[in-house]
């Protein structure tokens, strides 16, 4: 009965495995097809990757993608993390209140956050790389507070008071009790915000107007024409670069917990 | 003593000023400039026309409908297969290591819209569903260009957001519980329908809010699937936006729309429990 469970669970996720990969694979192969059509396979080729590197326009959508994401979610920090930390400090009710317009960007639907903004924007500012920067903030900060405020809520705040009590500076108390606190929950967040930015598309669209492009945007712009194998190329590229950072990483938290345990287990 | 407290708080609430401030420019004034759009006609005249046009018009009617249908389905197939996914990472012993999360993760790292093509080039007619088929010796299917296309990429797209929050809710819980329960004699199904899905549920709602708005609002995936036959709500503001130029009605259209997400999303809210750290890293 035991062995059946395994096998049939061991199967199930072998299925949604598929599922998941099933397209990945897909254009990993075409990005070593040599054809420009995208559904006949004629033999493997390295051109698509020796031709990315020295097409200009995706280096330029990679590198405005890359910064807008950085930008945005840097400033998001700055902005969230002093921010999660006011509101806790909050009464309820008004608590209540900012936490209600913080989901606010995370429950509207992309195409009315995208559009609401750009309406907004063409009042004050040119579209460009300046609105998807703000555009990207306002969706990023969220994501911020909410990693943030449960490190924030988790905290004892008497201990930032003590320091206070003995003498140590605001900033001093900021930088020693409670940034280390709330460093764990900065990081995901920081992460989050990064990831959302560069996984963007519909609210880059609305704002960005003409000129600038983000690799969505210009995917999204070759869809009619036919995707360029070099698109391929390099979302392999970043694809494989994440696994490894992602299996890296995990490979650390993991080696990192094992000697805890054995010095638990010592005590 | 507690007056100084009261005083350190208000004092320590300062500190979230410039986001008051930036919710107020980038997040409330933009939906108060799209109302007024909606809200006017193209000479600039009050109007509720911009609003009722999403009941009104037919055209516009047939893409809720089908955008209401493709979300409530789509959501519907992410639990179905997100229980027993989860249920049998656990049942392996695969819920505790980050591998297993990764594994849900990162497909997420490839361009959406890249993976949105793959699935037409999966699909289409002469596609590698159909030569797999054909190999196999059964009959070629057709659903390029469907509503069945579509809820498959929106199904795919959206999976991993039923299916991280749900693993971190069934993960999270006492194993104590499920040994208790078992011992009081309850048997697989008895267990999961007492103890586990029950404290399954809050992942389960953010599950919810998190693929039943997109889905009824995305129009990239009915764009690439739909074969631009078959639109979304979200096709169509996308239209008006871009082709029609007609601001005013796109607005009101978007305005709806957001009514429409906060009322069926509204009774989540409440039941949320607020501010996990993500299960994304």
């Amino acid at each position: 009965m035991k062995r059946l469970k395994d096998f049939a669970s061991g199967i199930y996720i072998g299925l949604i495995g598929l599922f998941l990969y099933a397209p990945i694979l897909v254009l990993i192969i075409l990005s070593f097809n040599n054809s420009r059509s995208r559904v006949k396979w004629r033999g493997f080729t390295f051109d698509w990757y020796v031709k990315l590197f020295a097409n200009k326009q995706i280096k330029e959508a990679l590198i405005t993608t890359v910064i807008l994401a950085l930008a945005s979610a840097a400033i998001a920090v700055l902005i969230g993390v002093p921010g999660a930390l006011g509101i806790h400090a909050m009464s309820k009710r008004r608590y209540k209140v900012m936490m209600a317009f913080t989901n606010i960007p995370m429950l509207n639907a992309d195409i009315v956050t995208g559009i609401a903004l750009m309406l907004w924007f063409v009042h004050f500012i040119p579209l460009g790389f300046g609105s998807v920067l703000l555009a990207h903030i306002t969706f990023n900060i969220p994501y911020v507070i909410l990693s943030v405020m449960p490190r924030i809520q988790q905290m004892n705040i008497s201990v930032y008071e003590a320091t206070r009590d003995l003498g140590a500076g605001p900033v001093y108390g900021f930088f020693k009790v409670l940034l280390p606190e709330m460093m764990p929950g900065i990081i995901s967040g920081f992460f989050m915000a990064f990831t959302m930015s560069m996984d963007d598309f519909v609210i880059t669209y609305f704002t960005k107007g003409a000129g600038v492009n983000t690799l969505s945007t210009m995917i999204y712009g070759q869809i009619r024409k036919g995707i360029k194998p070099e698109m391929y190329a390099l979302s392999t590229l970043i694809f494989l670069a994440v696994s490894a950072i992602l299996l890296i990483s995990n490979g650390i938290s993991a080696a990192r917990k094992a000697p805890k345990q054995n010095d638990e287990e010592r005590i | 003593m507690n007056e100084d407290k009261v005083r350190n708080g208000n004092k320590r609430s300062l500190l979230s000023g410039p986001y008051a401030l930036w919710i107020a420019g980038f997040t409330i004034l933009p939906l108060i400039v799209i109302m007024k759009y909606a809200l006017t006609d193209k000479t600039g005249a009050f109007t509720t026309a911009n609003l009722t046009a999403i009941f009104t018009d037919p055209i516009n009617r047939k893409a809720l409908w089908l955008s209401l249908k493709i979300a409530v389905g789509t959501t519907l197939i992410c639990i179905l297969l997100s229980y027993p996914m989860v249920l049998a990472m656990k049942h392996l012993g695969l819920g505790k290591k980050g591998f297993s999360l990764f594994i849900i993760i990162l497909p997420m790292w490839m361009n959406f819209i890249l993976r949105v093509l793959a699935w037409q080039m999966i699909l289409s007619n002469n596609g590698l569903l159909n030569l797999l088929l054909t190999t196999l010796g059964f009959e070629p299917v057709r659903i390029a260009n469907t509503e069945t296309a579509i809820m498959i990429g929106s199904v795919y797209d959206y999976l991993p957001y039923m299916m991280l929050p749900i693993f971190t809710a069934i993960m999270e819980i006492n194993e104590d519980l499920i040994e208790a329960a078992k011992d009081l004699g309850a048997g697989g199904f008895t267990v999961f329908r007492k103890v586990i899905f029950p404290l399954s549920i809050p992942g389960l709602l953010s599950g919810f809010v998190m693929v039943f708005v997109p889905s009824m609002t995305s129009f990239v995936i009915a764009d690439i699937l739909g074969g631009g036959k078959l639109q979304l709500i979200g096709n169509i503001i996308e239209q008006e936006f871009t082709t029609a130029n007609n601001w005013p009605a796109g607005s009101g259209l978007s305005v709806m729309l957001m009514l429409l997400v906060l009322i069926s999303t509204a009774f989540t809210m409440r039941r949320k429990t607020e501010g996990r750290e993500s299960a994304l890293w």
